[in-house]
């Protein structure tokens, strides 16, 4: 099942299949490891609910729910 | 003698990069900053215990990547291209090898020797797992060296290493040998060869990544990527080369060197939450989080600033024998409570410099110095100089424990637990901080700017940072709002003081949000960065922080500092035509037929004082109206020096009316009285002091923080926000229908910038 980053719930898991975006934001996702076949659990959100907490590539992420959108995700189950 | 060899450090931030640094340089490591960046750049120099050997090491800031995005990466892979050390060490975080190595096969790029120093082996083996070495040396084609930076292990096996290496150039390697670009890249590569461009096989990559600095200085080659793009198609990727080439890196690192690492396949199974895991569960929970926060937030303020240090004078606990009549007289406690260590260290310091001062003007008169003289030296060199020295401990301590809580990692927590809510005035969660330092100081909020990414949000929050009224600001409002309730016959002071900080929040943000519209425009900064794990903060790392820190105020208050007291000094001591004024502060008398009234400041504040009319302190005003001009100006030197002014100026105009035993309370209603200014010129003349240019300790460290060429329209901006919003204070509280001008006034701005950015969109889209 395909399903953006943003939309995961807390515990999710899944496999990034596309990274979208452009210049700056994206190469910054591509920099941090988010690339296409990793794989990325959500951990949690801020108390607020933005930004996110992703463990990915065996460390902790944040980012925000309006950049996690650009990822696209094959869920695990 | 032999040139220095020259050593670069390399790695991403939190893998111990800073800490390598100091155990390898010690007590020759030199701060400054990198040219035209306000990025911090760290240079030591290296000595081997056994061998007379002497290398140069320049610290690199922490980076991910050798992207062109952010000025901290573009530093470090000029200094590479272009400053070739004699080699690279390539620190790498063991614990999280995978994101790490990805630098390094970047680094591998370039053709210069590199080392790659395996840090925190020691956290990997207590985790039981293991990582094989001797095959990761194989796989890279570089030496490794394990090594752990905090304990100081094997520093030296690394420095040979790094020196063996230095000693033989090294051809740059690509670990995207297989991947689907090679064709182009080898194309690319021999195409700058061509060129007799150094380093060819990096540039040819990052040109093949559609890298902005590399498309922009080789245009022609651009021409070759485009060609082959045209014959290229692939199925997943399409022609997004960069995209590729990112993929092929972690692929490869997953393929080649995730296999190094064996992991304890106990902990793997059992899933047991780290201890960093656990606190941050805490420290970010959707309840406790915030409220966790703001008591951490608290804690720091009372530390620093308290008087009554726990409440417990108001307690009702009695402090009564605090050492009268001997020089520790409230040192320690008062009668209202005991102090906090910074009030106590800020009380040591005045103690230490009050007696310096005596001991210097006694020694001047004895030896028969002109009265100017004992003045220039003890009141305007010295006096000047140590009331802005009695702040570095309170500036030093609030620094230390917000470094405390950065170095933990904590810092970064706040940045997630905040960001939603700055992210509408246009900056990230990290710009919080330093903002609220700003309540305590200026100084160490605008150099704590430092963690922000972005260049914008950087000049966007030092600007603001003045407007979280610091605490030398204080006693202006105590006096002004104490006099105005006593003038009035009602009213709360506290609440006049509250209502003020207020005020000065609601500018800020007001000012966050109308730069982000006009001068400042563009996308919010993204957020993506790394939460690292939790760890204790370095005693060694903090000291040696802390002491750059003091270094640097040290210097600027003897410098510039120290110069424009000086000025002010000679502005209000002397007449226009060099007769001196000689003033008596401790029975507040003046000694000489001329006073204040007469010298070159009073001057100066009559000319500019009509400039103040519509803030309520200009022509107005009766005699001696100039001196809320004048109070403004001195207090550059520091705010409290506001108040002072107004009690030299009590004596001019007579004598000073007590009204109240509260600290400059009385100095405040005389002049009132005096000038016949109202209570919304007051508040006008607060919210004036409160939002202007700060003080020149201040202004001295947005200069040292901003880029160059920023400083003028800084102070113009603190100079222009003032102006507006006092007036704006004075004239709706004197005619409240005023209101409805303003209100038309801020719709009207507010519409214009919306449809003249409207208008430039558009043009820039049909451009």
């Amino acid at each position: 099942m395909l399903k953006k980053l943003n939309e995961f719930k807390i515990g999710e898991k899944g496999i990034i299949k596309i990274v979208d975006g452009e210049g700056k934001i994206r190469r910054r996702l591509f920099d941090m490891g988010v690339t296409p076949g990793a794989e990325v659990e959500l951990i949690k959100k801020a108390p607020l609910g933005d930004p996110l907490e992703v463990k990915i590539r065996g460390y902790s992420l944040t980012l925000r729910k309006d950049e996690a959108n650009f990822v696209e995700m094959e869920v695990k189950d | 003698m032999d040139k220095l060899k020259r050593f670069a450090l390399a790695g991403n931030p939190n893998s111990g990069k800073t800490t390598l640094f100091n155990s390898l340089t010690g007590s020759t490591a030199h701060v400054g900053n990198w040219p035209g960046v306000t990025v911090e750049k760290r240079e030591g120099v290296y000595k081997s215990k056994n061998k007379e050997e002497q290398v140069s090491i320049v610290d690199l800031p922490g980076i991910y990547s050798l992207s062109p995005y952010t000025p901290e990466e573009v530093i470090s892979r000029n200094v590479i291209l272009n400053e070739k050390p004699d080699c690279v060490i390539n620190i790498v975080d063991a614990t999280n090898l995978e994101r790490n190595l990805y630098l390094t096969t970047q680094l591998l790029e370039m053709d210069v020797p590199l080392v790659v120093a395996l840090n925190m082996m020691d956290e990997v083996k207590k985790n039981g797992d293991k990582i094989d070495v001797k095959q990761l040396e194989k796989n890279l084609g570089v030496p490794v060296v394990e090594i752990s930076a905090l304990k100081e292990e094997n520093l030296d096996t690394l420095m040979e290493k790094a020196l063996d290496c230095s000693k033989k150039p090294r051809k740059g390697s690509t670990v995207l040998e297989n991947s689907l670009l090679t064709h182009l890249i080898k194309d690319v590569e021999i195409a700058f060869r061509g060129k007799e461009v150094d380093n060819p096989l990096f540039h040819a990559i990052k040109l093949v990544e559609n890298d902005e600095i590399e498309t922009k200085d080789h245009p022609d080659l651009v021409k070759m990527v485009e060609a082959y793009k045209k014959t290229f198609n692939d199925d997943t990727f399409g022609t997004d080369f960069e995209a590729i080439v990112a993929d092929a890196r972690y692929k490869y690192i997953s393929k080649y060197y995730a296999p190094v690492l064996k992991r304890n396949v106990q902990n793997e199974n059992n899933k047991k939450l780290s201890f960093s895991d656990k606190v941050d569960k805490v420290l970010t929970n959707k309840w406790l989080g915030i409220p966790i926060f703001i008591v951490i937030l608290f804690l720091i303020f009372h530390i620093t600033f308290a008087e009554d240090f726990l409440y417990l004078g108001a307690m009702g606990v009695p402090f009564n024998n605090n050492f009268a009549g001997t020089p520790f007289e409230g040192l320690f406690w008062t009668e209202g409570g005991i102090n906090s260590i910074g009030v106590i260290l800020q009380n040591l310091v005045v103690m230490f410099t009050d007696w310096i001062n005596g001991l210097i003007g006694e020694g001047l008169v004895a030896a028969n110095a002109e009265n100017w003289g004992v003045s220039l030296v003890c009141d305007g060199i010295l006096g000047g100089l140590f009331s802005v020295l009695s702040f570095v401990p309170q500036i030093l301590l609030l620094f230390l424990l917000f470094s405390i809580l950065e170095d933990s990692g904590y810092m970064a927590r706040v940045a997630f637990i905040l960001d939603r809510l700055f992210r509408r005035f246009g900056v990230s969660g990290r710009a919080f901080m330093p903002m609220i330092m700003g309540f305590g100081c200026s100084v160490p909020a605008m150099i704590n700017t430092r963690t922000l990414a972005d260049e914008n949000e950087r000049i966007a929050t030092i600007r603001v940072i003045p407007f979280f009224s610091c605490g030398a600001k204080l006693p202006i409002l105590t006096a002004c709002t104490g006099a105005i309730v006593i003038l009035l016959g009602f009213g709360n002071a506290d609440l006049i003081t509250l209502g003020m900080y207020l005020l000065g929040m609601v500018v800020a943000i007001v000012s966050l949000i109308l730069m982000r519209q006009t001068t400042m425009r563009g996308e919010v900064p993204p957020f993506i960065m790394e939460l690292p794990t939790y760890h204790m903060p370095q005693f060694k790392s903090l000291m040696i922080h802390l002491w750059d820190k003091l270094k640097h105020f040290i210097k600027k208050a003897f410098t510039i500092i120290l110069l424009s007291t000086i000025i002010v000094w000679f502005l209000q001591s002397f007449t226009p035509d060099w007769h001196y004024i000689e003033y008596d502060a401790e029975t507040m008398e003046f000694l000489t037929p001329l006073t204040t009234n007469d010298s070159i400041l009073a001057n100066i504040g009559k000319i500019i004082q009509p400039l103040f009319t519509p803030l309520g302190f200009g022509s107005q005003l009766a005699n001696f109206g100039w001196v809320f001009a004048v109070g403004a100006i001195t207090g550059l030197i520091a705010k409290e020096n506001v108040i002072a002014t107004f009690g030299m100026l009590a004596a001019v105009v007579g004598s000073l009316v007590s009204v109240s035993d509260a600290e400059g309370v009385s100095e405040v209603y005389t002049m009132i009285q005096a000038t016949g200014i109202n209570t919304a010129g007051v508040i006008a003349f607060i919210a004036f002091n409160m939002l202007t240019i700060p003080c020149f300790a201040a202004v001295a460290t947005a200069k040292a923080e901003l880029k160059k060429g920023t400083l003028k329209w800084t102070i113009l901006f603190w100079l222009v926000v003032s102006y507006v919003v006092s007036s704006m204070v004075y004239t709706i509280g004197t005619w409240w229908w005023t209101l409805f001008i303003w209100a038309v006034v801020i719709v009207l701005v507010g519409l214009g910038i919306y449809f003249f950015n409207k208008y430039r969109d558009q043009k820039k889209l049909i451009g």
